[in-house]
């Protein structure tokens, strides 16, 4: 090893040490900003040294490139709407897969015939294995950017054959991959490589529900670090191999949290497109109590704790704001206002304490499901906004239900709920809500945002 | 060895991957996935070598193309997360 690649391995150790400080600092949300500044340092000095790698003759085209993308990334950041954020996330995730993809096939394209024929078979297999991942990652992010962005239908696309098609597609991978490692000059095997990714890509996002869509980002985050971990071992470069990988933990833990919270494996999650419809075992039958936003702020009033559940439709109806406002008014009056967020509450993991922490909600008020329920008797009313299945108490009561068994906020043991709702319809994965047709549960119907201003006002009417 | 020596390193990032982030808490979720989005763009410094080699116009226009899309990440990923993670408040810090 030379000075120069000493020196440049030297500044990517130190990069990864900044890497993982900046992660230890994301521990608390006090000494996170700080975290992410510490990380994007780490990257400044492992970008910057690679500059003065030998192997680099001319920088033209990398300033190109970066201006490029580093101009529509910083004016993506600067635009996007909170609310817009699992799009955006699920975009570049996207977009990082498609970068371990080129780096894979420029390496090869890259390489002389010497080069193919005396270099190791282990080199092609992460190769292949980094255009695979990074293809699959592609098109399935751009699939569930299109899910969540309302482009595509965010229902599941399942039509007939679609299991063995990806079957197929998994034996394919098999055979292509094996078959390129040994011929690796073949441009046929090659294009047939990413072709496959990018289809199973397709086919694997495309047959899942928007409700599951928690999980596929989750998911998705994780092959795009293990994507650029393949890249790191065909490149030979421990920086992407060691960061690759910090980051495919961090979807793997994430997507394992999402699927604890929704009581499925994440198999069952990945195949939900193919099972067939759950029957309810019971048909649940009762009344509807409604009742007008007035009515319910002389609830309001005299209460002296109230819990905030919010749920996807808190992000549609843009409702946050007002909800803040509410919640000052109600502190004004002597009441304590908790939130309490389910995990899959929203789009994405956290999407609804970034919501309320725009909103300026102090992030102390935020709690967790399992902090919440023990003490749920304590709270006069609890205001569920646009979130359903998140409280849905068949997932404790009724055996037969689809979502039986998964943990849920349970509101339904408060003096009161109410229930913001549009309509007395089910919810997003189309479960029956036995919360609705409880005692102690009022329907205040209507557009979240229109309804909680409605209270709003009866307020400064007093 | 050399293959070894990558798995000995696959080995322990993956296990300090897992540890790190088991502590970041729930309401951090989403700019904990969004500065992952960041750091996965260290993918541009594998970029880096196949665009500004002495290549062919085929490896280097690919190489290109991953140095803007890593770029994105990379740009993109940090700014977005300092933005949301401003927001972030404690009761009395108005």
């Amino acid at each position: 090893m030379n000075a120069v690649d000493l020196t440049i391995n030297l500044v990517y150790v130190l990069a990864a040490a900044l890497f993982i400080g900046g992660l230890k600092l994301l521990s608390h949300p006090d000494t996170a900003r700080r975290g992410n500044l510490v990380s994007a340092i780490g990257m400044l000095f492992a970008v910057v040294i690679t500059l003065i790698d030998q192997e680099v003759l001319q920088y033209q085209y990398i300033v190109l490139g970066f201006i490029i993308g580093g101009a529509y990334g910083a004016w993506k950041a600067k635009s996007v709407e909170m609310t817009a954020m699992p799009e955006m996330v699920s975009l570049f995730n996207g977009f990082g897969g498609a970068a371990s993809l080129l780096v894979g096939w420029a390496t090869i394209v890259a390489m002389s015939d010497m080069a193919l024929r005396f270099t190791s078979g282990f080199v092609f297999s992460t190769v292949i294995i980094t255009i695979l991942i990074g293809g699959i990652t592609f098109s399935g992010s751009l699939i569930a950017w299109g899910k969540l962005s309302g482009k595509l239908g965010s229902k599941a696309v399942i039509f007939k054959g679609l299991r063995e098609l990806s079957i197929a597609h998994l034996a394919a991978f098999v055979v292509v991959g094996i078959a390129f490692v040994y011929n690796p000059d073949s441009a046929f095997l090659l294009g047939l490589a990413i072709l496959l990714a990018l289809s199973f890509g397709i086919l694997a996002t495309i047959s899942i529900g928007g409700a599951d869509m928690p999980v596929v980002i989750a998911l998705l985050n994780s092959y795009s670090g293990i994507a650029a971990c393949a890249a790191g071992l065909a490149i030979d470069n421990t920086i992407l191999i060691v960061t690759g990988l910090l980051v495919g933990a961090s979807g793997l833990i994430l997507t394992n949290i999402m699927c604890k919270a929704m009581n499925r494996s994440l198999l069952n999650v990945l195949l939900s497109g193919f099972a067939k419809p759950v029957e309810m075992g019971e048909v649940i039958t009762g009344e509807v109590k409604v009742m007008s936003a007035q009515d319910a702020f002389y609830v309001l009033e005299a209460a002296q704790a109230v819990l905030v559940v919010p749920g996807y439709g808190m992000a549609v109806a843009q409702a946050q704001h007002a909800v803040r406002e509410l919640q000052n008014l109600l502190e004004e009056n002597n009441c304590t206002v908790d939130y309490a967020i389910h995990p899959v509450a929203g789009r994405m993991p956290g999407h609804m304490n970034v919501l309320l922490a725009e909103a300026d909600v102090p992030y102390e008020q935020l709690y967790e499901m399992d902090d919440v329920n023990p003490r749920m008797e304590n709270y006069d009313v609890v205001i569920v906004i646009g979130a359903n299945d998140v409280v849905n108490p068949a997932a404790k009561e009724m055996e037969g239900s689809p979502i039986y068994g998964m943990p849920v906020i349970e509101v339904y043991r408060a003096k009161t709920v109410f229930v913001l709702k549009r309509s007395a319809n089910a919810g997003f994965a189309g479960v029956d809500n036995p919360l609705f047709f409880k005692d102690n549960t009022r329907m205040v119907l209507g557009d979240a945002k229109d309804t909680i201003n409605n209270i709003i006002r009866e307020f400064g009417d007093q | 060895m050399e293959m070894i020596y990558l798995i000995f390193i696959v080995l322990l990032a993956a296990l300090l991957g897992f540890e790190l982030i088991r502590k970041v808490p729930a309401t951090l979720h989403t700019p904990l996935m969004s500065g992952s989005n960041a750091i996965s763009g260290i993918t541009l410094v594998g970029a880096i070598a196949s665009a500004g080699g002495d290549h062919e116009w085929l490896t280097i226009l690919l190489g290109t193309g991953a140095v803007a899309l890593a770029s994105i990440n990379v740009v993109g990923g940090y700014l977005v997360t300092d933005r949301m993670l401003g927001m972030f408040k404690k009761k009395d810090s108005k």
